[in-house]
């Protein structure tokens, strides 16, 4: 499943300074993996120690906030968006 | 007496300001990062780029004498910026053109002490409906305008849930900034033409509160949001600290003494960290004793992500979706909730929610006994306040502050069955037949 993400100021280090980059997988655990491979260093920004998305980190899946899905195990079908945004905005 | 360095985000000494970030902000430093104390200069950046933690602004303080600043503080100008040496603003802030909220009053709150029980003379309100566009959000807007000024910025930007739009509006007027705020399309009604009033564009966005939050942060990633100051994004951690300024005037009102309890209404939870932070200033610069004191968070039901982590004995709050008439705390998922959490364990306070009901009922009480017309996050607070004091959690007998943070006529629809007593004929039978007399 090929998907478009959408990448934050703070990780285009990572993408060359590219806003949106593609990558594959059928879930987001495959989609942040296949990242890894093509932009070295980015999944440690997003992941914690335990493999578990970082808490300051909100990952959605076209419209839906991962983590009311089923967090890392959220299916990414070919063709959505996924956005990687920094979670301490607003207030 | 002199004082150290005072860093409330990490133990190490602040960075020379002028080596690392050219931009005059007065005392701050750096940016430090809550999470990993990660280090960056001055900047237009609101997350960590090691660990995307929230990034806090750490000062030097080292040059202040405790008395020569309590006098320079106590000289005025009656608004926020007596504080201007604990904040990231320039010194010469009071001449430049802003909405200059601040030093409201704190009411003594006796009338509301006796209907619930507290003693007299120990509880009192801090009124933050009389800032300029009535709600505190004024507090924060006006640092964040000095940082957008300071960085360049010449547009004004930001997610509301009303109250913020307003201010923003209204600061953007006064300093000649564009501004363009972006609202969920369903917010009440006063607010809405309390934001549109100052002329700056509005955009409603089909969706809640942590959509618009999400829609701005990719704005600004974005070339369409290039240029932008966003206040409670990209300039976020200069926009939070406005709120550190609620504690330094709750504890010069009370005659610089700490309150022994303090009752915050929770939306992010950036307003409750960072009247920690302020009052730990205080501590730590020696404007006030250092006694134990206990922060209380407040929640609506119908949007208590932290109060339900809270409970459960949790460290990670889980998102909600908001379904409460106290629209101004409706963010499902709080940005500072897991501080929060901390800041209400390691001080000994709780956080607490109640119902849309028991919301109006509180607001009712606060109108009817102190004259205080709050709006719903007033109502929350208060409301709070009650359950707090019922369930043995906050101490009667203690110095009590809450906070009203909006005023009433924002969120008119709350209270839309409030009306009149009687309708009577012009003439004194009608109105004894009326029972009035």
């Amino acid at each position: 499943m090929s998907v478009t993400v959408r990448i934050p100021t703070i990780l285009r280090t990572y993408t060359g300074g590219r806003a949106e980059v593609s990558a594959d997988g059928a879930n987001l655990g495959e989609v942040i993996a296949d990242l890894e491979k093509n932009h070295t260093g980015i999944a440690a920004r997003v992941l914690d120690d335990q493999g578990k998305l970082r808490r300051f980190v909100n990952v959605y899946v076209n419209d839906d906030d991962v983590r009311f899905e089923q967090g890392l195990e959220t299916a990414t079908p070919d063709g959505a968006g996924v956005s990687i945004i920094p979670a301490v905005a607003g207030g | 007496m002199a004082v150290q360095t005072v860093d409330s985000t990490t133990d190490t000494a602040a960075s020379t300001p002028s080596a690392a970030s050219p931009v005059d902000l007065g005392p701050a430093a750096a940016l430090s990062c809550r999470e990993c104390g990660h280090r960056v200069p001055l900047g237009p950046v609101f997350a960590c780029e090691e660990c995307f933690g929230p990034l806090e602004i750490a000062y030097d303080f080292s040059a202040y004498d405790t008395e020569e600043l309590r006098k320079r503080i106590e000289a005025g100008p009656a608004n926020i910026w007596r504080y201007a040496p604990l904040l990231p603003v320039p010194a010469d802030v009071a001449t430049k053109p802003n909405i200059n909220p601040g030093w409201t009053k704190l009411v003594k709150a006796d009338n509301l002490a006796r209907e619930l029980g507290v003693e007299a003379g120990k509880l009192f309100v801090k009124d933050d409906s009389g800032n300029p566009t009535h709600s505190f959000k004024d507090r924060v807007v006006a640092q964040a305008l000095e940082a957008a000024r300071a960085f360049g910025f010449t547009t004004l930007s930001c997610s509301s849930t009303g109250n913020l739009a307003g201010a923003v509006g209204a600061a953007a007027a006064r300093a000649g900034f564009r501004s363009c705020v972006f609202i969920p399309h369903d917010l009440e009604q006063g607010k809405v033409v309390m934001a549109a009033v100052y002329g700056g564009e509005l955009v409603g966005i089909e969706g809640n509160y942590d959509d618009v939050n999400r829609f701005c942060s990719e704005l600004i990633g974005d070339p369409a949001g290039e240029g932008w100051g966003f206040v409670n994004v990209n300039l976020r951690p200069y926009y939070a600290e406005g709120s550190k300024t609620l504690a330094y005037e709750i504890c010069e009102q009370l005659g610089w003494e700490l309150p022994e309890q303090i009752v915050v209404p929770i939306a992010s939870g950036s307003q409750l960290t960072k009247i920690d932070k302020g009052l730990q200033e205080l501590i730590k610069l020696g404007l006030v004793e250092d006694k134990p004191y206990k922060i209380f968070g407040a929640q609506a039901e119908g949007c208590s992500p932290v109060s339900t982590a809270y409970k459960a004995g949790h460290d990670v709050v889980r998102p909600q979706k908001p379904d409460t008439i106290a629209k101004s705390l409706a963010i499902g998922n709080p940005a500072d909730g897991p501080y929060v959490l901390d800041i209400a364990r390691r001080t000994g306070g709780a956080v607490e929610d109640v119902t849309d009901e028991q919301v109006v009922d509180a607001i009712k009480l606060l109108a009817r006994t102190e004259g205080i017309f709050a709006e719903t996050a007033g109502g929350v607070t208060v409301g709070v306040t009650k359950k707090l004091v019922d369930s043995g959690l906050l101490d009667p007998s203690k110095t009590t502050v809450v906070l009203n943070t909006g005023d009433g006529l924002k969120t008119l629809d709350a209270v839309a069955g409030t009306g009149l007593t009687a309708t009577i004929r012009p003439n004194l039978d009608s109105f004894r037949e009326a029972g009035l007399a």
